[in-house]
């Protein structure tokens, strides 16, 4: 069997990646376009910590730790906005969300 | 070209720096895990119901964390799953819980213009496995053994230095810190109901 290298982590985050850019751009519902952006976060991560194993240096794992934390505070923020929104609207359908189109 | 599979590079992933702790079934758990991950993400973008979504985001999230264990990273790993699965997603479910009306599960689930979407990924995909098939020679076969058993230790003292000297990442975690507090605050106000 072929032994796991860097370049099979590689591919799957780059899976994950373009799953997450599917998601994105495809679904309605506000909530699930922002886990689709957690899942592209995750490549991101993956990637980091495949390439911090491949040098032997921990930079990469710190830089991981770090968009966790960025995560963290951007999923609080879009939901806060999400919550805040809803409150007008009761929608959470993205289309509706257009009340700054001219 | 460099990092042929030979035995040598073979040898080096197979053994770690610890004789009782070397890795066994290493290609069987990766591609379990992995494609409990994919499998994850797919359930995410495509299933109907968002609590549905967001446990298939968990999945993902754990089998990530299990990769991460893999590739000799503890710390991340724990990381991953207390602050994403144990923290993140706990969030997520509470909103959803909180924003779902019962006319969004009979909703459609894919907007309009979802081939114009999905062609874009496809060329994104694409792009990915240019660089992938023009690049292979790039990534070098040979792995660097990271004792793991002092991973916590020296990734702590990168974030906040050690021996009297500031850490290599030391500034950057207290902009990071500074980052959650606005995160805090902006997620109060942006909630209250009278500012």
């Amino acid at each position: 069997m072929v032994p796991i290298t860097t370049f099979h982590y590689l591919v799957v985050a780059a899976a994950l990646f373009v799953l997450g850019v599917i998601g994105m751009l495809t679904r309605r519902n506000v909530v699930i376009m922002l886990m689709s952006i957690e899942l592209i976060l995750n490549a991101v991560n993956l990637n980091l910590v495949a390439f911090s194993r491949m040098w032997g240096r921990l930079d990469g794992q710190v830089f991981a730790i770090f968009i966790v934390v960025d995560a963290a505070a951007e999923a609080a923020v879009g939901l806060g906005i999400l919550i805040a929104f809803f409150r007008n609207k009761e929608t959470t359908n993205v289309d509706e969300i257009d009340l700054l189109k001219w | 070209m460099s990092g042929v599979l030979n035995p040598a590079s073979i040898a080096a992933f197979t053994t770690s720096t610890d004789p009782g702790m070397a890795p066994v079934a290493t290609p069987f758990f990766f591609y379990l895990l992995s494609g409990l991950a994919i499998l994850g993400g797919f359930l995410v973008i495509t299933r109907r119901n968002p609590v549905h979504c967001a446990l298939a985001l968990i999945l993902t999230l754990i089998a990530i964390a299990n990769l991460y264990l893999m590739l000799y990273a503890p710390f991340v790993a724990a990381v991953q799953i207390i602050v994403y699965a144990g923290g993140i997603m706990v969030l997520f479910l509470f909103v959803i819980m909180l924003v779902s009306v019962e006319r969004a599960s009979k909703d459609r689930r894919f907007n309009r213009v979802w081939p114009v979407g999905l062609a874009a990924a496809c060329a994104l995909m694409a792009l990915f496995v240019s660089a992938f098939v023009k690049g292979r020679a790039l990534f070098p076969d040979r792995m660097i053994a990271i004792p793991e058993g002092s991973n916590t230790q020296q990734v702590a003292s990168m974030l906040y230095g050690e021996a009297g000297r500031i850490g290599q990442y030391t500034f950057a975690f207290e902009i990071a810190s500074l980052l959650l507090l606005v995160a805090i605050l902006g997620a109060v106000i942006m909630t209250k109901k009278k500012i």
